[in-house]
């Protein structure tokens, strides 16, 4: 019993430190904050360097690593986040969008030999429609029987793209082209723009500029009549459609926003990745980027990206352990659920929202307290 | 492609019956969890697959390598029917104890229980791989190859169907699965048990204060669901001789389908979905070819729960009195 109170106690100096930290962020002056902005994009583009690297990374090449799997895990968990954390519907096929977004780039690109950037462009609006396809139709159900839908809807993309010869069948699609390069500029002895095979750097560049854009759109979303009409929907939607919350149509531009975020960086990172093939797109994928939403505190951004690095980075820090790392890592997402279920960095309204057990899905069942616990569990309720 | 069909309708019917089975077997775990809990439990798939590998084990001890017959026969069938309820009626309580009460206790949202799920489901998989299959089955650096089963039945033709055979496995398969279904059925609408898992599908408040004590009741669904993984694990293992670590992935969301389809938390809904889903998925297999199979039923789902989100026999552990 001591040891649960320490536990708890040192949990609640924790929150409260959280707490400080972000009641000092709100009253910070924007010319400050603009600062801080600066310093961490300026961060994030210095960290591909070979000293941080050294530590970060000591098995594999760490600037690869940074784009993939880091970087990508990024950007998916800040679209996933839209999805899940905002709007509350719970999305296990996210993994389908970066598939539908990784095909574009590589039929498009080998086939009718387009250029990145349209191809970027056309593959986003192909990934938003194909957001709003399985969202018409889904987005009535209950939490938990969208989630298997999604799940079904990611399978089926994959098990199409393998069975299907005119898109390379198992094989998948070889030779897919770079972006364009500029190989004349040159920064600090890097060519940013040079897309090769050999300097993962300048992908790196480029998805960072991407994850800048996303999450600026993102910020300014979930500040907006939008983003409040998700809160609305994630706490309760009946109570959101009686005030006049249009939940469907608000539903349906989630998803879409979601899926063009995760089929961006599936464009992105087909263009680095040279091949692809079905099994690039497992499930595992959409429930890695989901555990790193809930890791991380879902419907809170830095969170969010902290815990999609987390849960990127900790397996390649320890290659070490070789086959070990999944193991591990499902123990972990156990504990976490069980010790801090609103993860690592939540913010402050989605804790309270887990708290009384609304947000997102609802309260288990049967989850009437035992005689073991305390009283005013049951007297909150 | 009609010709095809007509050709090939009584093996697929048969299979898509035997395969109907064992669906309809792991459905039940799903099911009643649902019923109790309002809680898809995913590790569920982990239950069936650690299933397979306990009925697994008993030929594995004892050195089997040819066909038996006669009492030899029914007496390794018996134990890995029991060695596999045991292992996965085992794994299944572990999981309520540790990845679901204390969740539970504290009343967190039903999306921190699905990826405590997803978590422990990795979890049993990656276990299985790494440490299980290399140790216990002595198969170092194959944990994650498929293991076969020395064929311990010869596979005789029972009887016939319009000049095309049933086997003795298919039958087993059917023949124990639906035994053990009414065996459930009994179980959840005759003993004290049932009522009180009833009940607490019903309104947990209301059981609680009638005496039900809900914890032993959350811990009897989940032994009761994870014996009938265990079974459908044996079965499976029985007819189709190999397993594999990640086995689990589609039984589980072909289970879950076949629960949704029948009605999630109903009892026999669980069969009839079960059922329902192996032929369709045969069927359509006939056409599209087997590729495809996966597709099909996955598309079904999407349609079921478009279009009678309810399922077939309709929700609720209680209202079918099952």
């Amino acid at each position: 019993m001591n040891q649960k109170n320490s536990v708890e106690g040192f949990r609640h100096r924790f929150s409260q430190y959280g707490d400080a930290v972000h009641e000092r962020w709100l009253n910070t002056p924007g010319w400050q904050r603009w600062i801080v902005y600066v310093v961490l994009i300026v961060a994030a583009l210095l960290l591909p360097s070979e000293s941080i690297g050294s530590f970060m990374s000591p098995y594999t090449d760490w600037a690869s690593i940074l784009f993939f799997p880091i970087g990508t895990y990024v950007v998916l968990a800040i679209g996933l986040n839209v999805v899940v954390g905002q709007a509350g519907l719970l999305d296990l096929g996210f993994v389908a969008f970066y598939a539908v977004g990784g095909y574009a780039m590589a039929l498009l690109g080998t086939r009718l030999g387009w250029n990145f950037w349209l191809i970027l462009v056309v593959g986003i609006g192909l990934c938003a429609l194909s957001g709003i396809t399985l969202g018409a139709p889904t987005l009535r159900l209950r939490g938990d029987y969208l989630a298997i839908v999604t799940l079904g809807f990611g399978e089926i993309i994959r098990i199409t793209a393998r069975n299907t010869d005119a898109i390379g069948g198992p094989n998948g699609v070889r030779g897919i082209p770079h972006p364009p390069s500029l190989p004349d500029i040159e920064l600090f002895g890097v060519q940013i723009f040079k897309y090769g095979v050999l300097d993962p750097r300048p992908y790196y560049y480029l998805l960072v500029a991407l994850a800048v854009i996303v999450i600026v759109l993102v910020k300014r979303w979930e500040k907006s009549r939008v983003g409040r009409a998700w809160a609305a929907i994630r706490e309760d939607e009946d109570a959101a459609e009686v005030m006049g919350v249009p939940t469907f149509r608000f539903k349906m531009l989630a998803f879409a926003i979601g899926a063009s975020i995760g089929g961006a960086m599936g464009v992105l990172w087909a263009a680095k990745a040279i091949s692809i093939n079905p099994n690039d797109f497992q499930f595992l994928l959409s429930a890695t980027i989901l555990a790193a939403v809930v890791m991380g505190g879902a419907g809170n951004l830095p969170g969010v990206i902290l815990g999609a690095f987390v849960v990127a980075w900790l397996p390649e820090r320890f290659r070490g352990l070789q086959d070990y790392r999944m193991l591990i890592f499902g123990a972990v997402l156990v504990a976490l659920m069980i010790f801090r279920p609103e993860g690592l960095l939540p913010s402050r309204q989605r804790k309270a929202e887990l708290q009384e057990g609304s947000g997102g899905m609802g309260t288990l069942g049967a989850e009437v307290p035992g005689p073991e616990s305390q009283g005013e569990e049951v007297a909150s309720r | 492609m009609l010709n095809d069909f007509i050709n090939q309708f009584w093996p697929a019917t048969i299979d898509g019956l035997a395969f109907g089975s064992i669906y309809a077997l792991i459905a039940l775990g799903y099911t009643m969890v649902y019923g109790v809990l309002r809680l898809i439990n995913f590790a569920h798939s982990e239950v069936f697959m650690i299933g397979t590998f306990g009925a697994m084990f008993v030929p594995f001890v004892f050195g089997i390598s040819s066909p038996l017959t006669g009492i030899a026969l029914a007496g390794v069938i018996l134990l890995m029917v029991v060695a596999g309820m045991l292992a996965s009626a085992g794994t299944a309580v572990a999981l309520e104890r540790i990845a679901y009460r204390p969740l539970r206790k504290r009343g967190a949202s039903r999306l921190a229980a699905l990826i405590s799920a997803i978590g422990a489901s990795i979890f049993l998989q990656e276990l299985f791989a790494l440490l299980v299959i290399p140790n216990v089955f002595n198969r170092p650096q194959q944990g994650r190859i498929q293991m076969g089963l020395p064929r311990l039945m010869e596979r005789t033709e029972l009887f016939s169907i319009f000049g095309h055979s049933v086997r003795v496995d298919q039958v087993l398969v059917i023949v124990a699965a639906v035994g053990m279904m009414i065996a459930l059925d009994a179980l959840v609408n005759r003993t004290k048990i049932g009522r009180g898992i009833r009940a607490t599908a019903q309104d947990p408040e209301a059981a609680v204060l009638m005496g039900v004590d809900i914890n032993k009741i959350v811990r009897m669904t989940f032994l009761i669901g994870g014996g009938m993984a265990g079974v459908a694990g044996a079965l499976y293992l029985i007819s189709y001789e190999n397993t594999y670590y990640y086995i689990g992935f589609l039984f589980g969301i072909k289970a879950f389908t076949a629960a949704v389809l029948g009605g999630i938390g109903n009892l026999r809904g669980a069969l009839v979905g079960g059922v329902v889903l192996g032929l369709v998925e045969n069927y359509g297999a006939i056409f599209a070819g087997s590729d495809w199979k996966h597709v099909i039923s996955f598309s079904i789902l999407v349609l079921v729960l478009m279009f009678r989100p309810t399922g077939i026999l309709g929700e609720s552990l209680q209202q079918a009195r099952a």
